[in-house]
């Protein structure tokens, strides 16, 4: 856990008139957890969004397994064994469960043991496997946006908050998943404003405020430092926990 | 082994079930069933026309691309059949070279629409694919040398697919077996081929990854798949079964004209259909294509009847008058589109 798998150098995203990210340096260790906290608005869910090329970076460098991906397009980006949990899930709804995992293994067929391995963390998934995702609850169309990310080994999992909306039963199945897939060596780059998910799994963390990382280090130095967490996240302290 | 045909998509509702096999048996009986040029006739353009709107509905229900230009393809396909037809006389070599060349046209022109348009927002393509449509019908009038201008071309096709050609002398179940009765079945398997083919593509991978990107262009992207790639594949694929359709009206008809092919009173057919029948199934250009052309067809004779029958009712019976068929054909789709927002085959399958 000590090479970067993805660095982010100088990152400025622009949306329209606004200049959403302004500077962001990160890095994300290969097989560990990093997560991403800070205030609604701060510029989270952008920097995922600019790490798949969804939005493009206008100054900076993104390096993902020492190559420059700052300009390629998302699809590409996706092809490098990257996978996005979007905020919003990015299911198909029209489409089935099975249909949706199908969609997202790039072999075309689905690895059976992975398959069980899956109905494991998420057992719903099997229940509605071929019905429609849209008849999913919220909870479940969570688990089958996460359950498409790992329906192949990725290298890395950008993961937007997978908990937010979400009943206490079901953020603990999604951190068991993610306990899981942490002991798998799995690099994850996780947004999360629950401040005890975070902890719970983030190995490293960093704080966004204002488009920039305001703060960068180990999650278990932020989580026993309550002035720290004061100083930093202060205003949103109440939010995270 | 049925299953399998259908590429695993079954109508997944019994009405349904009953609905497209009344429609495959009539169609496959329908010289013996329905006997007459008319019915006949009508028989050969729902064949034609349900490949024509599957394919339409490949692009706008599979993929979300709304285009314009889909009679252009028609047009094109029943062009190169009916000028290979004119320039090579009435032979079968000129029909499988019309049709393949016809076919190879439409791919070439949808790739280079686009190649040049589906990268820009959806309204733009629509606008797009009307003008260069609009364009290619002034273009076809003009050429009149080569196309016939508005006249069209009529030609001759080869002599066993002809009324004249008599299979056996007797009539069988009170039918004539003639070319006439060759032609038509050579449109019903050619139609049914080509349809299952189409439900095989929107069955695929391809076909999920076309739905993927109906639904959400940006998601479908996030999971890696090039959406300009796979939208440019889908307008190739959907022109050239509508020109493959276009080349079976050519040798239907033996006769090609822009009022035949490439109007767009066609284009606003084509999609009437696709939204009677339901959009996103392949079953639902089968239903839109039935429901509209025996509407099209049979509803001026039926407001005969029915003025015939409310004779004694002034008011009433001018209301009915054949004449205003085109009236009540618009009231009909609009009472149609009211209680099936999801086309026949969704209030059939109760999505």
């Amino acid at each position: 856990m000590s090479d970067a798998l993805l660095t982010l150098k100088g990152v400025h995203t622009h949306i329209g008139p606004y200049h959403i990210l302004q500077g962001v340096d990160l890095v994300v260790p290969r097989g560990g957890v990093a997560v991403l906290l800070g205030r609604n608005g701060a510029g989270k869910t952008t920097t995922l969004r600019t790490i798949m090329g969804l939005w493009q970076a206008s100054q900076g460098a993104i390096l993902f397994d020492n190559a420059e991906i700052q300009k390629e397009t998302t699809p590409a980006i996706a092809q490098r064994e990257i996978a996005f949990v979007p905020e919003d899930m990015g299911i198909f709804t029209d489409l089935t469960v099975h249909e949706n995992m199908l969609l997202a293994a790039r072999s075309g067929a689905i690895d059976k043991e992975r398959l069980n391995w899956i109905f494991g963390l998420f057992p719903p998934l099997k229940t509605f496997w071929q019905s429609a995702a849209g008849n999913l609850s919220g909870g479940q169309k969570q688990m089958l946006a996460v359950a498409r990310a790992i329906i192949e080994p990725r290298k890395l999992l950008l993961i937007d908050e997978p908990t937010k909306g979400l009943a206490p039963a079901i953020i603990n199945a999604m951190i068991a998943a993610l306990r899981e897939l942490k002991e798998m060596q799995t690099t994850i780059l996780l947004v999360e404003q629950n401040f005890s998910m975070a902890r719970a799994v983030g190995d490293t963390v960093a704080v966004m405020d204002d488009g920039q990382i305001v703060y960068s280090g180990e999650m278990a130095e932020l989580a026993d430092d309550a002035e720290l967490q004061e100083k930093l996240m202060g205003l949103s302290l109440e939010a995270h926990q | 082994m049925m299953m399998k045909l259908l590429s695993g998509d079954s109508p997944r509702s019994k009405m349904l079930s009953a609905v497209l096999l009344l429609i495959l048996f009539g169609l496959m009986f329908a010289p013996f069933l329905f006997p007459g040029t008319r019915s006949l006739d009508t028989a050969a353009r729902i064949c034609i026309f349900i490949v024509l709107v599957a394919s339409y509905d490949l692009l706008l229900g599979y993929t979300g691309v709304v285009s314009f230009a889909h009679t252009m393809f028609f047009g094109i396909g029943a062009y190169g059949t009916a000028l290979a037809l004119v320039n090579m006389g009435a032979s079968y070599s000129a029909i499988v070279l019309g049709t393949v060349c016809g076919a190879l046209v439409a791919g070439a022109f949808a790739f280079v629409i686009a190649l040049f348009s589906l990268r820009v927002k959806a309204i733009f393509f629509a606008m797009m694919t009307l003008a260069v449509a609009s364009a290619f019908l002034v273009l076809i009038s003009q050429l009149s040398g080569i196309t016939g201008g508005e006249d069209g071309l009529s030609y001759r096709i080869p002599r066993e697919m002809t009324p004249a050609f008599k299979l056996i002398k007797e009539k069988v179940l009170g039918v004539r077996l003639n070319g006439k009765l060759i032609t038509y079945y050579v449109v019903f398997f050619s139609s049914l081929c080509l349809f299952l083919v189409l439900l095989r593509m929107v069955n695929s991978p391809f076909g999920r990854v076309l739905q993927a990107i109906r639904e959400n262009a940006f998601r479908a992207e996030a999971i890696g798949y090039k959406v300009v790639r796979y939208r440019s594949v889908a307008t190739i694929l959907s022109a050239v079964m509508a020109a493959l359709a276009g080349s079976l009206m050519a040798i239907w008809l033996r006769y090609t004209g822009p009022a035949t092919t490439l109007s767009m009173d066609i284009m606003v057919d084509i999609l009437l259909m696709v939204v009677i029948g339901g959009m996103g199934s392949m079953y639902g250009a089968v239903i839109g294509a039935v429901l509209f052309l025996l509407t099209q067809s049979y509803l001026q004779d039926l407001l005969g009847i029915l003025q015939e029958s409310l004779g004694s009712l002034p008011v009433v019976s001018d209301v009915v008058s054949p004449e205003r068929w085109l009236l009540w054909l618009g009231i009909l789709f609009i009472c149609s589109i009211y209680w099936f927002p999801k086309g026949v085959v969704g209030r059939l399958r109760g999505t």
